[in-house]
């Protein structure tokens, strides 16, 4: 049985040409490189060198992508534990991620952290947790912040539906709504936390997007299977900001298809029919996209192919790389116990 | 709320005050400076929690902040101790220091995912990008009911968290040295007051000066007993040890003033005169601040030990609220006496 079905429109009645074609190629290219990349740590995650438990992004690209797009490099994002897409959409780098992914001494975080704390400052990927909602507070802050010092940064968090059963998510939208701070709440729905489904986890009916409406955040629902719905939104939130109109809650809703963490789908073990899966790939973020500027004559498949080239030898590179790197040493343990 | 604070200054012990050794302020005059001075110094401080800009102005320790500064340097809060705690946080990391109020510790126990969670590791978790400094102040309550939920003394709770520092005052020169020095630090540290202190008067220098963090300090010097503690307690340890001299017992009474980083080497240093140690703090025996110490002490300076370690906390229970129960669950100036003279037999 399907439980969740897709109900945007996909590209229906978009006219992709009011885009220049090479931001178009931008964010084609984007999505595709976040699931190649997940894709080879995908095959070669059952060599056990990556020791670090992997929550794979594949399928949900479009949110990571479209909101990276329309926010600055010195603006700031936080995320969960699944980091790999909101890490390499907003610039993180590919060969320190595979390198703390391989747990070695030059990883983003010098592997004390791994797949769910992926770092890059230089980029705006500032920090992640993997405490379900906490790292919400803390993004709440970074705003806090930048709205003191007079700073025009905007900051982004990410986190999934189940963030929305924890209280501090709500603490945090009530202080922002308050203090309107420049912040947008990105909530990735894919309907599951772990195993569990939305509907063993809230009310039938409940629309997460008016829950946050009503503590005063302005807030919508985004086909995230589309990433120039999750562009545009994101742009809508950006201009609210600006306005001094306060933070922005946007939630995003597009399907995991891999299992909640490791290599693979793992619907077969029962808690959703595969049936469920193969009716989002229909809905796949990347070929979608494809589709529909190949349609409107934006994008040939031989720049397509080109694209697929670049990726797969920068993938080859920084795998070779990371897995070439140093290990950490001793010494480095009791580094950085307390800040100077 | 006027039956405390009468019934607080019926209970504190006035140390006599020299005027000749400088001004003498009360305890939150001194801790009232203390963030006046950090907030003049650097815009970057800001001062919250619930209540910072109500009349009392938090016992007295935040009056007069509201006007002095505007509205986004000294601010009330909504109570969502979780939710602001973590906000505290990602400001830290974002070039901001923080000080964030409590009324009580008690209200801690819900910031414990933001506090050990995150604001501890984060440092150590991004391998020295971000720093996280930030103070978290609260006052221990006791007495005239406070009971179960209001009085709790929770350091122990958070001694063993990694990147965390608690620092623990007695005097108001030190309320004021340590506040400046946790506001100048670059890492989450958490103040705990007490409310008994609060109408203690003591010589504090004008302008801004820094107790050092993870040093302690001899409030007596003597022979027989090395008493080690911090807070409230040490000030019931020193009317216990300052009546034990006509009976010939002298004892080296350590105010610890930071739990985190410890002392220890104060403490050994002193159990190699003494040989005898004796453990005090304001909470609970099981597990705590005292068990740890004795600990370190059994390992690292027990060639120094001529008697078995004592330690004097709050018993396994919950507090009570009512009078008469109170006076049977804390320790008094009477029973720390009694502990020592029975060491030194």
């Amino acid at each position: 049985m399907i439980r969740f079905h897709y109900q945007g429109q996909g590209y229906y009645n978009i006219d992709l040409s009011t885009y220049e074609q090479a931001f178009l190629h931008n964010l084609y290219y984007a999505m595709l490189r976040i699931r190649r990349i997940e894709e080879e740590i995908e095959r070669r995650y059952c060599e056990d060198e990556m020791k670090t438990p992997i929550h794979l992004v594949i399928g949900q690209e479009a949110t990571s992508v479209g909101s990276c797009a329309a926010l600055k490099t010195d603006d700031r994002i936080y995320a969960t534990h699944r980091t790999h897409g909101n890490y390499l959409a907003k610039g993180g780098d590919l060969k320190a991620m595979i390198s703390e992914l391989y747990c070695r001494a030059n990883g983003c975080v010098a592997s004390r952290g791994g797949s769910m704390h992926l770092l890059d400052k230089k980029a705006g990927m500032d920090g992640s947790s993997a405490i379900v909602g906490g790292i919400i507070p803390i993004a709440t802050g970074s705003a806090l912040a930048a709205q003191l010092q007079s700073s025009d940064c905007i900051t982004g968090v990410f986190f999934g539906d189940g963030a929305t059963e924890e209280g501090a998510l709500w603490e945090s939208l009530n202080f922002a709504a308050l203090k309107k701070l420049p912040v947008i709440y990105f909530c990735e729905n894919n309907f599951y936390s772990v195993c569990s489904p939305l509907k063993n986890r809230e009310p039938a009916g409940t629309r997460i997007d008016k829950k946050a409406d009503a503590f005063g955040v302005n807030a919508e629902q985004v086909d995230a299977t589309n990433v120039i719905k999750v562009y545009e939104a994101t742009l809508r939130a950006i201009l609210r900001i600006n306005s001094g109109a306060g933070p922005a809650f946007l939630e995003c809703i597009a399907y995991r298809w891999r299992g909640h963490s490791g290599a693979g789908d793992d619907s077969h073990t029962g808690y959703r029919d595969p049936k469920e899966v193969l009716h989002w790939e229909t809905v796949c973020p990347v070929a979608t996209f494809y589709n529909a500027l190949i349609d409107q004559g934006l994008l040939h498949e031989n720049q397509a192919r080109r694209m697929e080239e670049m990726i797969n030898a920068e993938i080859k590179e920084a795998f070779a790389y990371a897995i070439n790197s140093p290990n950490p040493v001793y010494e480095d343990l009791n580094k950085f116990a307390y800040s100077d | 709320m006027p039956w405390s604070e009468a019934m607080i200054k019926s209970q504190t012990k006035l140390p006599a005050s020299d005027p000749s050794k400088g001004r003498v302020l009360n305890y939150t005059a001194a801790l009232n400076e203390a963030l006046t001075l950090a907030l003049e110094l650097d815009p970057n401080i800001f001062v919250l929690g619930q209540g910072v800009d109500d009349s009392s102005g938090m016992f007295g320790v935040t009056k007069g902040l509201p006007d002095k500064f505007d509205s986004q340097r000294v601010f009330d809060t909504p109570l969502s101790e979780d939710g602001m705690m973590g906000v505290c946080v990602g400001a830290a990391m974002n070039g901001m220091r923080p000080v964030y109020l409590h009324n009580r510790p008690d209200f801690l126990l819900l910031t414990f995912n933001q506090l050990v969670n995150h604001a501890s590791k984060m440092h150590w978790m991004d391998s020295g990008q971000t720093s996280v400094p930030m103070v978290v102040w609260a006052a221990i309550g006791r007495g005239w009911g406070s009971g179960s939920q209001h009085s709790q003394a929770i350091q122990s709770l958070l001694m063993p968290v990694p990147g965390l520092k608690i620092v623990m005052p007695s005097t108001p020169y030190d309320a004021k040295g340590l506040m400046l020095a946790a506001i100048a630090d670059n890492n989450p540290v958490l103040i705990f007051e007490h409310r008994w202190l609060m109408k203690q008067q003591g010589e504090v220098p004008e302008g801004i000066y820094y107790v050092p963090i993870g040093k302690g300090v001899y409030r007596r010097r003597g022979d027989d007993v090395t008493v080690v503690g911090t807070s409230h307690i040490l000030t019931l340890a020193l009317e216990a040890v300052d009546g034990l001299g006509d009976q010939g017992i002298t004892a080296d009474v350590i105010d610890l003033r930071t739990l985190k980083p410890l002392d220890e080497n104060i403490i050994f240093e002193s159990l190699s005169k003494t040989g005898r140690l004796l453990v005090i703090d304001t909470g609970w025996q099981m597990s705590g601040v005292c068990a740890e110490i004795a600990c370190l002490a059994a390992e690292k300076a027990f060639h120094s030990l001529k008697a078995p370690i004592r330690r004097i906390g709050l018993p396994d229970l919950p507090t009570p609220a009512g009078f008469t129960l109170e006076q049977f669950y804390y320790p008094n100036a009477k029973n720390i006496s009694a502990v020592i003279q029975k060491m030194c037999q």
